[in-house]
């Protein structure tokens, strides 16, 4: 039980809005101490999973090319072209979006992302379609929250819930390792296609 | 001839440079009050992503991200003073590049599908190639040099702040989660409590499990292998007879509901907020919490009618 204590600690840390860094790194080491690790041990273990998972923050390389776009008027024009149709509506564009990327996770692409969609083309586009349709220049701070809040959500969604569709998705090789393990065999096939209805369900549940 | 390991790590080298880069310029901003600590913080970033081809040790990167989060505890990571343009001037650069804006952006995504489609090199080396393709083009395009260029993406990066290591130190902890046996404490605590003799309990069980666990470690991928391992293999597939390819990816599925939910996803939950200028740190959280629950009594509804 009290090496449940890093998962409190991250919890508490959270709530009273202690550095997200610095808490990690106390659970982690508290945890380590409290199962028996040395502090040298856990730096090893720490170090060695922070390199292995660079790919997570692969995202900075696409920052200097979407910001020089952005300097030269990216998200004006992104904007822009959102407001010259009439039919636009900001939850018109998110189901879209939701839709474009449940399908581009079925096709098995590792495309889309916070960095290079949601900021640079979703939001201003939802920001803007909101801006041409009640004529305002300003959005006020919670809309402008609210509005944020689904266009993440959106790609989350369907990143989540396209991808196992993708017969050799990673997710779904693992679950074959795993039962593998266990001297169970599993088909690719047979777990994509009940990953359809649920990628369906959950396009239809974003939309009411 | 490079292999895709070594590609990779190349990569990996390039976006430690542009860290670098980006710490020079930090450090040279003397409009940033903390810009001795906000650089030394992207300079140990940066070489965090170069270790293999540096030669640093799993404990000196350990030893770095102990500074890096020491540096973030004590504020010591603050934004640039560079802005960007005001609106009146980035609309008439809109006005005069149309929508060959969406070029560079565009870029990314298709040179990162032809690399992963049409060679053997994969996504991530497909992803990295485009980055540096789009920088190239753009700054070609819009006659920007190195120095412009690398004060935008400090721009950026500093937006993002510290959140942008986050989503990896969560990964390290997670791997401290792994070798103290947190899961199996976990997987146990559920199996203590559940009527086993019904299917529906153990299915619930989990699916509870691969929630409550994707939380706590923010990665379903964690999850899967440990509560699997001790509640759906034993109690739901060869107890109450449940398909096991549908009962792994709906628990799977069951899973990634949990990541909705949990700010240890720091890469879906909380980078956005900081890439996308919100105030709330739960405000992506808030919107797919609902979302997440609905999703995951469906996924118990059909796993229910299916499996049994």
């Amino acid at each position: 039980m009290i090496k449940l204590i890093g998962i409190l600690i991250v919890v508490v840390g959270f709530i009273f809005k202690v550095d997200a860094l610095l808490i990690v790194l106390v659970a982690g080491i508290v945890t380590g101490l409290l199962s028996g690790m040395n502090f040298i041990q856990i730096l090893d273990v720490m170090g060695k999973a922070f390199v292995d998972n660079r790919s997570m923050s692969l995202f900075v390389l696409t920052l200097p090319a979407i910001a020089l776009a952005e300097k030269h008027g990216l998200r004006e024009q992104a904007a822009k072209l959102i407001s010259s149709i009439k039919a636009a509506t900001a939850g018109r564009i998110l189901s879209l979006y939701l839709g474009i990327r449940i399908l581009i996770g079925a096709l098995g692409l590792r495309l889309g992302g916070h960095a290079q969609f949601v900021r640079p083309l979703v939001a201003p586009m939802v920001t803007g379609a909101v801006q041409s349709k009640y004529g305002v220049q300003e959005i006020p701070e919670d809309l402008y929250e609210d509005l944020m809040g689904y266009s993440a959500s959106s790609e989350n969604y369907g990143n989540f819930y396209g991808q196992n569709i993708f017969v050799a998705a990673s997710g779904l090789l693992l679950i074959q390792g795993v039962f593998k393990e266990a001297g169970i065999s599993v088909d690719l096939l047979t777990m994509s296609k009940y990953a359809i209805p649920i990628g369906i369900w959950c396009h239809s549940v974003r939309h009411a | 001839m490079l292999n895709t390991t070594d590609m990779l790590e190349i990569i990996y080298f390039i976006t430690g440079l542009l860290l670098l880069a980006i710490s020079v310029y930090t450090l040279l901003d003397k409009g940033n009050k903390a810009r001795f600590t906000t650089a030394l913080f992207w300079v140990l970033f940066g070489l965090t992503f170069m270790a293999p081809i540096i030669h640093l040790s799993n404990i000196v990167v350990g030893v770095f991200i102990v500074i890096m989060a020491l540096i973030s505890g004590l504020r010591g990571v603050k934004v640039g003073s560079n802005r960007e343009p005001d609106v009146e001037i980035r609309n008439r650069e809109r006005d005069k590049w149309g929508n060959s804006l969406f070029i560079p952006i565009l870029i990314i995504p298709i040179v990162t599908f032809a690399v992963a489609q049409f060679t053997k090199l994969g996504a991530l080396i497909g992803l990295g190639i485009a980055s540096i393709v789009a920088i190239l083009v753009a700054m070609v395009m819009f006659r920007e040099g190195f120095t412009n260029t690398m004060q935008e993406g400090r721009r950026l990066t500093d937006a993002v702040g510290t959140a942008a290591t986050l989503p990896q130190l969560l990964a390290a902890l997670g791997a401290v989660f792994n070798a103290a046996g947190v899961g199996a404490v976990v997987a146990s605590l559920i199996s203590a409590v559940v009527p086993t003799q019904f299917a529906l309990g153990t299915l619930i069980a989990y699916f509870a499990g691969m929630a409550l666990f994707t939380i706590i470690m923010g990665n379903a991928f964690a999850a899967f292998a440990v509560i699997t391992t001790g509640i759906g293999i034993p109690l739901v597939i060869q107890m109450h007879g449940a398909n096991p390819a549908i009962l792994g990816v709906l628990g799977m599925l069951a899973g990634y509901c949990g990541t909705l939910i949990s700010p240890m996803a720091a890469n879906f939950n909380i980078v956005p907020v900081a890439l996308l200028g919100m105030k709330d740190n739960f405000g992506v959280i808030k919107k797919q919490a609902p979302v997440a629950i609905i999703m995951w009594v469906t996924i118990l509804i059909f796993g229910y009618l299916i499996l049994f």
